[in-house]
């Protein structure tokens, strides 16, 4: 894996498999490519691999993957020592610039300069980005005082400092839900989290940990309509919202709080390859089959950049499975299956994989619409799963064996649903 | 000789730039606010407009087209960026199409050669996602796009670095005269006297007026809301979009920005005079601004937008500038400076020093000016090569730190050595944060890197004046 200069005048690698991304499901990705033999090389564009788990100082980790509770920063520790394990190679501080798919070659930035590396597969694992309170376009002035949760995270986690001395959380979601309580924890006054939903976006264990457990309120049906302060921000206006999330008149109420801590939804990062991918719409990521392969066949893909999951064990998981495909890949090892497309049925949002094959055991991920009572997962006319309960905040994990898979039709297209009662 | 800039916009930026030509004892450019370009210039559509919009005979309409056409050298020399889109007027009925008329006769009568009418196959050939319903459009090709706080932030470092004083966050409180003539301009903090006093203020350009005296027609700020779209936009329009113009405005607009987003607006709101604080959005504005974006465009995916803001700019009931001599001895304007003031900045700063200033005060030319400044490229504009051979110099330049714009901690350090002591400060020199994460990913490291070079704690880092704090304070340990 020397680097060597040739006619462009820049490095050039050579790699098996380029892994883009050293967080969660990158750096399981990397750890199981090499595993199987692949000169495998992680890109990560901070100065080490971890991604965002080293901001999430929280307990909550590993349940699955471990069996038992690891903070943030140890869950990474551990992946982290599994590639450490491997001849897999680290280019942190490095920035990927763009993928070329004809060449499968790519081009990234650090201290040392310009690296291109020659791949035989790609995996994406950039994770997600934090959708901004910009785009929201709430109307007002625009003082300093409001920060992505994802931001005011790593400026107390990671900075060691305050983004403020009293805050509105807007958006339920984990994140919200977990500065909620780290802000309270630091001495900041915590009015409130407001969520426009019925149901909170987060698992339920962190609206009981983090705001219960804390006397947090939490508004639900309520929202920001209104940013107040020139400087600085010194209040906002909440109001309650219809079932269509539009404001009702008359139920305005100003708060002042000098911060206010927005966590509304992550965007898959899928820059790279939105020009020769097509995104799955609802997940916003690149569509993958059961072995995270993308329509782009030398193109795997794993972790919070193909569907926004809620745990990080599943993304670990996916990771593994991307870098086990991704090697065989290269090797020249994976044929072509006959792929089972799967249609999104009655109340399924996120689904990950899109696509089954009937030689590859799987997991299935869904996510559902809104909170359902005794559900019962059907595809393709056969019951997969039952469980007592489905919540948006929380995915089904339906695993898919050996013996489902033999139970399916002989038909190209199976529909995915979840039944309730 | 000892002469103050009032106003370190894009106009005034550019009028103590062309000063520094001259042998002048002293120039001093006063600003308000912490930094550069931070009113009027910081909040347009960032068009170098082509000189049909202004009624001929109006002060507007003689300096936009010579503006236009002086701005591909001077952004050239000033390493700023700048494009010529070109622009289409877009007529959708028959009066409107009788309004592209009038704007070709005036065009023609202010000196513009390139216009054309092009029929509705001709529009959508070269803009195939224009409203189909157009009828016809009128043509400029002398339309561009630049960025206006990249001009004025580098007119101020060529001034500074030819001997301009450059005072920010110090406001002009008083203006002393003696037999009808400028002697001294007041400070909070001091006096400094002068020969000359230039008032290119902006939005406060009736109140420096005022204190010498002159009754100037008042200014009242007119609020343009705009909503800016990703980058994932591009592509969408290839030139400026603007409608047919009513009375009033030029209308809602759709346009690339020179960094490769979509900008859609503005509003035309008039304010009540004294509302001259920090624009804002609001609700109506921004359904104004889509409703009539998608009327050109009716396709804009309006779910890309990065963010909605505000700007003011400055309307007089004369709806004409104010530049030049005044009844004062010493005291010169270039004030009012509405729509197109951006385009004819660069000529009403070169016919006001070098025909008006120059002369009034027998002004030498130095033979010493160097019209052009120091600073580290855009990485990001570079090709990989080039990137690779900066980076081999300076490892900092290949440390990416805003991962929307691709800015590195290099270009950074470069802006905070240019003058940048603030959040806002590095977002506009090197559009750092300014992109669709909108500074969630890079704030942090940012702020360490200010706090760094500055020698100050990172709770001392503000966003934009010195009461829009960001941190309060240390977490516990």
């Amino acid at each position: 894996m020397d680097s060597f200069r040739e006619g462009a005048n820049v490095n050039h690698k050579n790699a098996d498999v380029v892994v883009i991304g050293g967080g969660a499901a990158g750096v399981a990705a990397g750890a199981a490519a090499a595993k199987e033999g692949a000169r495998t090389v992680l890109i990560e564009r901070e100065n080490a691999p971890g991604g965002v788990l080293d901001q999430c100082i929280h307990p909550g980790f590993g349940l699955h993957r471990y069996k038992e509770e690891l903070t943030g920063p140890e869950f990474a520790h551990r992946l982290i020592a599994e590639i450490h394990e491997t001849d897999a190679e680290i280019l942190s501080s490095h920035y990927v610039l763009g993928i070329d798919p004809i060449k499968r070659v790519v081009s990234t930035v650090g201290p040392d300069g310009i690296v291109e590396t020659h791949a035989k597969s790609v995996i994406l694992a950039t994770g997600a980005r934090e959708r901004p309170f910009s785009a929201l376009m709430i109307p007002g002035p625009r003082p300093a005082g409001i920060f992505a949760a994802g931001l005011a995270q790593k400026f107390v986690n990671i900075h060691g400092v305050l983004p403020g001395r009293r805050a509105i959380v807007l958006g339920s979601g984990d994140i919200g839900l977990i500065m909620a309580r780290r802000l309270h924890l630091e001495g900041v006054e915590v009015v409130a989290v407001v969520e426009m939903k019925a149901f909170p976006g987060g698992l339920m264990r962190n609206v009981v940990q983090c705001l219960e457990d804390f006397g947090i309120p939490l508004f639900l049906r309520r929202t920001v309509v209104a940013i107040h302060g020139e400087d600085r921000l010194e209040g906002v206006t909440l109001a309650d919202v219809d079932e269509a999330g539009r404001p009702i008149r008359g139920t305005e109420e100003r708060i002042d709080v000098d911060t206010l801590v927005v966590s509304v939804g992550l965007i898959p990062e899928t820059e790279l390859i939105s020009s020769f991918v097509e995104l799955e719409p609802i997940n916003g990521g690149p569509p993958v089959n059961s072995r995270m392969q993308t329509p782009a066949p030398w193109l795997f893909a794993a972790g919070n950049n193909v569907a926004v999951f809620d745990l990080v064990d599943w993304v670990a998981v996916a990771g593994e499975r991307a870098g086990r495909f991704a090697a065989q890949y290269a090797r020249g090892d994976l044929t072509a299956r006959v792929p089972i497309r799967l249609i999104r049925g009655e109340n399924v949002l996120h689904m990950v994989p899109s696509s089954l094959d009937r030689e590859t055991i799987t997991t299935l991920f869904l996510r559902v619409p809104r909170p359902l009572l005794n559900v019962e997962v059907v595809i393709g006319g056969v019951s997969c799963h039952r469980q007592l309960g489905a919540r948006p905040s929380e995915m089904i994990e339906i695993p898919i064996s050996a013996k489902l898979l033999s139970g399916l039709s002989q038909a190209s297209e199976a529909r995915v649903e979840v039944r309730e009662g | 000789m000892r002469i103050a800039v009032i106003g370190a916009g894009v106009v005034g930026a550019l009028i103590a730039r062309e000063l520094a030509r001259f042998e002048v004892t002293s120039i001093r450019l006063f600003e308000r606010e912490p930094d550069v370009g931070w009113g009027v210039t910081k909040a347009n559509s960032a068009i170098v407009h082509g000189g049909f919009h202004d009624r001929p005979g109006s002060v507007r309409s003689k300096f936009c087209v010579p503006g236009n056409s002086m701005y591909e050298s001077l952004c050239a020399e000033l390493d700023v960026p700048f494009q010529r889109t070109g622009a289409y007027v877009l007529a959708f009925d028959e009066q409107e199409t009788a309004a592209l008329e009038t704007l070709r006769t005036w065009g023609n009568e202010n000196g513009v050669s390139d216009l054309e009418i092009h029929s509705r196959k001709q529009v959508l050939a070269h803009e195939p996602q224009v409203n189909p319903q157009v009828k016809a459009a009128l043509w400029s090709s002398s339309v561009a796009i630049t960025e206006p706080w990249e001009l004025a932030m580098a007119a101020v470092e060529t001034a500074a670095g030819n001997g301009v004083s450059v005072h920010l966050a110090e406001a002009i409180t008083g203006i002393e005269t003696r037999a009808n003539k400028v002697c001294a301009v007041l400070t909070e903090t001091d006096r400094y006297p002068v020969d000359a006093v230039v008032n290119a203020a902006g939005l406060f350009a009736d109140r420096i007026a005022a204190m010498v005296g002159l009754d100037v027609p008042c200014l009242y700020p007119r609020r343009g809301e705009y909503v800016l779209l990703d980058k994932k936009s591009a592509g969408v329009v290839n030139s400026v979009l603007f409608p047919a113009p009513n009375e009033i405005t030029k209308g809602i607009l759709v346009l690339p920005t020179i960094d490769g987003g979509v900008l859609l607006g503005p509003t035309a709101v008039d304010q009540l005079p004294d509302a001259r604080g920090e624009a804002e959005t609001t609700p109506e504005g921004i359904r104004e601004v889509l409703e009539g974006a998608r009327r050109l465009v009716p396709e804009l995916n309006c779910s890309l937008a990065v963010k909605a803001f505000a700007g003011l700019r400055p309307e007089s009931t004369q709806e004409d500038f104010v530049v030049g001599r005044s009844p004062i001895e010493g005291f010169y304007q270039a004030a009012a400076m509405r729509s197109p003031g951006l385009t004819a900045a660069p000529a009403i700063s070169q016919w006001l020093v070098r025909d008006v200033i120059a002369v009034d005060l027998s002004l030498r030319q130095t033979g010493s000016f160097r019209p052009s400044r120091i600073r580290t490229p855009r990485m990001a504009e570079l090709s990989l090569e080039e990137r690779d051979r900066h980076i081999r110099k300076d490892p900092r330049l290949g440390r990416i730190v805003c991962y929307c714009n691709q800015v590195t901690e290099g270009e950074i350090i470069d802006a905070i050595h240019r003058g940048a002591t603030t959040l806002d400060g590095i977002k506009f020199r090197t559009r750092a944060g300014f992109g669709r994460c909108q500074g969630a990913s890079c704030s942090a490291s940012i702020l360490r890197i200010l706090a760094r070079e500055l020698h100050v704690e990172p709770e001392e880092i503000v966003q934009r004046r010195s009461e829009s704090w960001i941190l309060s304070g240390k977490a516990r340990t």
